[in-house]
């Protein structure tokens, strides 16, 4: 286990590695210093006070090593990166770490309740589906799924916000207030939306590795000997079914951090989803590196945790 | 005393095309105690079904639709969901096909065994472990103190199905039904299997429904034996009777093909063609369009049974017409 470990860490560092060059890649054949000394002090910005941006920022460099050996961006990207250096932003100086600190907050109050709210309503609900498998209720069910997950995400959030916010004025259309008081109200919309938007696909995966499971072999026996149709599906299918529905749920919690981007910039909600969807506006690389790299981190040890919740739970899994 | 089981015209469909087609058909069949009887045929033939009939366990969209299954003067089709839960497992057992498959993945052997018995009787987890225990070692689990904390996928396919052998035992059910307990596994080990139930007979009495689609093993094991085809039984009987003297052809087709009894050297007989699906049966006798002495009416006409000495039965118009010895 512990090998296995170590050895599944040595590939995401590759994995992370390989993420940084790619970023550094792409944003510089997009984007040169020059753009982004404009992009942060003005494009009417005299040759001087770009220069002087670039070189406030360390950005009068050379890109390449084979430029210049000694001082180049690239080495310096990956400093930076491994040193968890993340220094402060290139489109208004403000300290990164201020940034994480300010949009974790508003990111989390939105995407762990839609994470838990999804696992609460999901399985049980698609445990429902599957006890009826099969007869009208399950059909409906699958009908409604398919239905609610072919309807674009961005639908959802125009019609929850005109329908729900400006219509019937349950809540705000968007916005965002850190007073705990008044935070439900904020993120009452956005965590509707996500459910409608994700439920469908999941109780749609979830039903199907529990059908499947419910026809499995084992399942005969276990009636065969007595056991109730309640305690086949409580404690003979949910144990099988649980290990691909917990992988399923497990992947999901590291990118609790990386925030929505889609829901936190409609609704307006100053999370990280919104700091990586601005840096990208604002050519501002080092935020962007930095969000970047901590989402391959996450991603990394999102694998890793998978894979050991597999072998927690499934007695045939062993790491090796 | 009134026989243990007693199945009359059972007859379980699937629906195809909106209507629905009988995988057994009005079979009838009696099972003294202590017997061991056996339901022969070939693969397709609705051996399973029948078996899974009288545990009530037919697999929707399949269902039972007429007939009747008495279990010591009980019917069991007109029992309550919770008295049926209390049959299986503890009334009647059963063995399966699959001993690969059959047993649950994440749950250690020993755990499933304890489940069986705890579903039934009021015992302690320790005296249960207890029994589980013994139940391994009598049927020749080696290391049963340690196999019981075994997960499934640990043990081979023989021990596996040793264990199922050993859950069934578990609660000395009335009936044991074994369907086909050593298709799946290698011949070294389908012998171990057929001596171990051999031994359990003896020893403990026990009264086997015994599902198989080898003629050697029933005329080894069984007292008697119902051939079965296409959802039908077509001839029925003491072992040595059927086997000795069938006279159903596809009877004197199996017998031909079990191996010991073919001359040495001699290609082994077998029957041209396979159990067509229940979709594509004929109405009169099911075997009409692969029998070797098929008459002129026999693809319209069910058969009539006719009778001969010791309750041999057979369903065919030529034996009736007298025109098979
Ligand atoms: N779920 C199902 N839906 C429709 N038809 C089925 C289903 N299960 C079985 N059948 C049909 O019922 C018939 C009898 O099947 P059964 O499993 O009882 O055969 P069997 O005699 O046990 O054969 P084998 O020796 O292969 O185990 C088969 O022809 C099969 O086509
Ligand atoms: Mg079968």
């Amino acid at each position: 286990m512990l090998a296995y470990v170590l050895r599944r860490l040595l590939y995401g560092v590759v994995t992370v590695l390989g993420v940084l060059l790619f970023l550094f890649i792409l944003f510089f054949s997009v984007a040169s210093p020059d753009n982004m000394a404009r992009r942060a002090v003005g494009e009417k910005a005299s040759p001087k006070v770009i220069e002087n941006w670039k070189k406030e920022h360390g950005y009068d460099r050379p890109l390449w090593p084979w430029q210049d050996p000694k001082s180049n961006l690239l080495f310096d990207h990956f400093r930076k990166a491994l040193t968890f250096e993340f220094g402060k932003s290139d489109a208004d100086s403000a300290p990164i770490v201020e940034r994480l600190k300010a949009g974790a907050g508003p990111s989390l109050t939105l995407t762990v309740p839609l994470f838990v709210l999804g696992v609460l309503i999901g399985v049980p609900l698609s445990l429902f589906v599957a006890f009826f498998r099969n007869t009208y209720i399950d059909r409906m069910g699958l009908v409604l799924c398919v239905v609610a997950m072919s309807v674009s995400i961005l639908l959802y959030i125009v019609g929850a916000q005109f329908l729900i916010g400006k219509l019937l004025k349950w809540f705000p259309i968007s916005g965002f207030d850190r007073s705990i008081a008044v935070i439900a109200r904020f993120v009452a919309m956005p965590i509707v939306v996500g459910l409608a938007a994700e439920l469908g696909a999941e109780i749609r995966l979830y039903r199907t590795v529990f059908v499947e499971e419910t026809s499995r072999d084992y399942v005969r026996t276990a009636r065969a000997k007595g056991c109730g149709e309640a305690r086949v599906m409580g404690r003979h299918v949910l144990r099988n079914a649980l290990i691909p529905v917990l992988t399923n749920v497990v992947i999901q919690i590291p990118f609790l951090f990386t925030g929505a981007l889609l829901l936190e910039s409609f609704f307006g909600i100053p999370g990280l989803g919104s700091v990586t969807v601005d840096a990208i506006q604002g050519n501002d690389f080092s935020t962007l590196r930095t969000m970047v790299y901590i989402g391959a981190l996450l991603f990394v040890v999102a694998q890793i945790l998978t894979d050991v919740s597999y072998a927690l739970v499934d007695p045939r899994v062993r790491l090796e | 005393m009134p026989p243990l089981l007693t199945v009359s015209d059972l007859t379980t469909t699937f629906p195809s095309d909106g209507r629905r087609v009988p995988v057994v058909d009005h079979v009838s069949f009696t099972i003294e105690r202590g017997e061991v009887f056996a339901l022969v045929g070939e693969s397709g033939c609705g051996k399973s079904m029948s078996a899974l009939s009288l545990l009530r366990l037919v697999p929707k969209p399949g269902r039972i639709d007429a007939g009747s299954i008495v279990l010591e003067g009980r019917d069991v089709l007109a029992l309550s969901v919770n008295e049926m839960r209390a049959v299986r497992g503890f009334d009647i057992a059963m063995i399966f096909q699959e001993p690969m498959t059959s047993l649950n993945p994440v749950v250690p052997c020993g755990a499933q065994v304890v489940e069986a018995i705890r579903l039934h009787e009021k015992v302690t987890k320790a005296a249960a472990r207890e029994r589980t225990v013994a139940l391994f070692k009598r049927v020749g689990i080696p290391d049963p103190e340690q196999r019981f904390d075994a997960y499934p996928h640990q043990l081979s396919g023989g021990l596996k199905q040793r264990v199922m052998i050993a859950m069934a035992l578990s609660t000395h059910p009335k009936l044991l039904i074994a369907d086909e307990p050593t298709t799946a596994l290698d011949v070294t080990i389908q012998a171990q299997i057929l001596e171990l139930l051999r031994d359990l007979r003896r020893d403990l009495g026990m009264t086997i429904i015994l599902i198989t689609h080898d003629l050697g093993v029933v005329s080894e094991l069984a007292d008697r034996v119902a051939v079965m085809y296409a959802g039908r039984i077509v001839e029925t009987g003491r072992t040595r009777d059927v086997i000795d003297a069938p006279l159903h052809p596809y009877t004197r087709g199996l017998v031909r093909s079990i191996p010991a009894r073919a001359p040495r050297g001699v290609r082994l007989h077998e029957i041209a063609g396979v159990v067509p699906p229940p979709t594509e049966w004929p109405d009169g006798c099911r075997f009409a369009n692969r029998c070797p002495a098929v008459l002129a009416y026999c693809a319209e006409r069910v058969p009539p049974v006719e009778t001969r000495e010791r309750d041999h039965q057979v369903w065919c118009h030529a034996v009736t017409a007298g025109l098979l010895p």
